[in-house]
């Protein structure tokens, strides 16, 4: 079943993704199809199934907490689409 | 036959005992690439300048170790400092990163020569290479069919004889899709196998590094360069790396090989069934033990793996928001629109899907439904997985339900598509090492056969891909140069 448009926007709103009023009608359609598609999971029992979070056996991997060298400031915003005095500029947030 | 056709472990016997040169090898493969490009059009970004002088400064040291004077290339999804790095999107056009990826640092340690960046689905999303935001690379096979996806560069490139290796990504099959495709040979490691540091992420649960090459020697040799602990990977295992040459053996008798029924129904073109099974003879006549076996679960692999990839790549490019890098739609007024129209400028129609479906499985009041179902899920696909395992120690099956596609033919409905991965993605699910090696034709086009391996066991199926090379020409088979 489709979503509704008011579902997408809610989604898009949640992923920051402006979308057109045609992309919206595609994706309400598109998503219902693939999330039918997924409903087919239903039909599985997993009541007593531990989800695998991680497929390997390992947590918490720690490192010894030592001052490193840091990547050069400069190179690092050279990527930026905007940056004054040192640091990244974005429009006005408050 | 020319250089840009040979094996590196023949190029490196004629290095070794000095018959030709690092720039030698390099001429051919930029001869090459100039031949088939225009139509192959496997490379993002041709790096003619800097090659040539690696190759020159290789030549001149005369040490030819390891991986020295081999031209090679990389999938436009590892970072490569001062070289731009796209993942074939518009959001990254011009990112130039200002370090390697850990795998490609190990590479230029070892002496290759880096040719260029690959062509792919953008952001590792897709299996054809239809959805690089820039253009489609063709198969060198048959020019109007898909290269596979989507690393579809990195193999088309290996397969059309202008690289003798190169690197991929494999999230749902993109590595063993594309070879099988292109008739080479692609490896997907083990989760934890590879560091991934520096490797643009698409789904972080499954994502693993790997290899194209044209034979499993090579293969061995390119594992055994990029394998092993990165301090910087928190899920790169530090656990001993094997000598891969050791695998290279004749002597399978006795190897116990399963082949999961479901893996020939689901939709498998009779010819590549044939393939496989034909393969699975040559298998028993060298004294494997082959039997049938089931993965019972296998029909929920591909819905619960799309709800797990897209989940987690609605969260990995949340970071693509035009503050730090990336592009930016200046005519926003405030930070919110801002983020959304760059991410609409930015993103393709499939990243765009994805992110949605992804955002909408995570999003209250649909996790447990979604994406925690998918991941309870997982654990009955590895459950399956460890059960077959008891008792054998190999898996094969065919690597894709059918040979490459035409371009445009599967451009319409994303379900369509998403089935190219039905026999890989299981294998993601349950975090296996997975390789794709030629063992047939159909209709002209080749034939993938997937062996599939126990957690950190690239070792067996090395020794199993090998065996199989060895009693078999079809590596041998070069597009335009016919099918032995």
């Amino acid at each position: 079943m489709a979503l509704t448009i008011a579902e997408v926007e809610h989604v898009a709103l949640l992923a920051r993704l402006s979308l057109s009023q045609m992309e919206k009608e595609q994706l309400a359609e598109q998503l219902g199809a693939i999330l039918e598609y997924a409903d087919r999971l239903k039909k599985l029992d997993t009541e007593n199934i531990e989800p695998l979070d991680h497929i390997l056996p390992v947590s918490n991997v720690f490192r010894e907490d030592a001052v490193k060298s840091s990547p050069d400031r400069e190179e690092m915003l050279a990527n930026a689409p905007m940056a004054e005095d040192g640091q990244y500029k974005v429009p006005k947030i408050i | 036959m020319q250089l840009c056709d040979l094996t590196i472990h023949q190029l490196k016997t004629r290095l070794e005992k000095k018959e030709i040169t690092s720039e030698e090898i390099l001429d051919s493969c930029l001869g090459r690439i100039k031949e088939v490009e225009p139509d192959v059009r496997a490379f993002i970004t041709l790096l003619e300048d800097n090659a040539r002088n690696s190759a020159r400064l290789v030549d001149k040291q005369g040490n030819y170790r390891g991986l020295s004077g081999i031209p090679y290339g990389l999938k436009d999804i590892f970072c490569t400092r001062g070289v731009l790095t796209t993942c074939a999107s518009r959001i990254l056009e011009n990112f130039v990163p200002n370090y390697d990826a850990t795998v490609a640092g190990r590479l230029i340690e070892a002496g290759g020569i880096m040719v260029g960046k690959l062509n792919m689905d953008e952001f590792a999303m897709g299996s054809s290479t239809e959805q690089s935001a820039f253009f489609p690379t063709h198969n060198p096979w048959d020019h109007s069919r898909v290269p596979g996806g989507s690393s579809g560069g990195s193999a088309a490139a290996v397969a059309a004889g202008e690289i003798p290796f190169s690197l991929g990504t494999d999230t749902g099959g993109s590595i063993r899709q594309p070879a099988s495709y292109c008739g080479v040979v692609g490896l997907k490691p083990t989760y934890g196998r590879v560091s991934r540091w520096g490797v643009i992420a698409y789904a972080s649960s499954l994502d693993q590094v790997g290899v194209f090459t044209r034979d499993v020697a090579d293969c061995a040799l390119v594992l055994q360069t990029i394998a092993g602990h990165d301090p910087l990977d928190s899920t790169s295992i530090d656990i001993a790396v094997p000598d891969y040459a050791e695998s290279l053996q004749n002597d399978i008798k006795g190897l116990k090989i399963a082949y999961p029924r479901e893996y020939f129904q689901q939709g498998v073109n009779d010819e590549v069934k044939s393939a496989v099974v034909q393969a699975l003879k040559t298998y028993d006549s060298l004294g494997a033990v082959i039997d049938e076996v089931s993965l019972p679960h296998s029909e929920y692999a591909l819905p619960a793996y799309y709800l797990v990839a897209t989940a987690e790549a609605s969260a990995n490019l949340a970071r693509y928001d035009g503050v730090r890098y990336g592009l930016r739609d200046f005519s926003a007024e405030n930070v919110v629109d801002m983020f959304s129209q760059s991410r609409a400028l930015g993103f393709g129609s499939d990243v765009k899907r994805r992110i949605m479906l992804g955002t909408y499985a995570l999003s209250s009041g649909y996790y447990d439904a979604y994406y925690l179902k998918a991941l309870k899920v997982r654990r009955l696909l590895k459950n399956d997985f460890d059960r077959v395992f008891e008792d054998f120690d190999v898996i094969a099956a065919p690597t894709a339900p059918t040979v490459a596609f035409k371009l445009g033919e599967q451009t319409g409905d994303p379900l369509t598509l998403y089935m190219n991965d039905i026999l890989t993605v299981p294998i993601n699910m349950a975090g296996l090492p997975g390789m794709s090696i030629p063992c047939g034709f159909a209709g002209g086009m080749p034939v993938g056969m997937q062996l599939i391996g126990k957690p950190f066991d690239e070792g067996t199926i090395i020794k199993a891909a090998y065996a199989f090379e060895q009693a078999t020409s079809f590596h041998l088979a070069r597009p335009g140069l016919g099918v032995k």
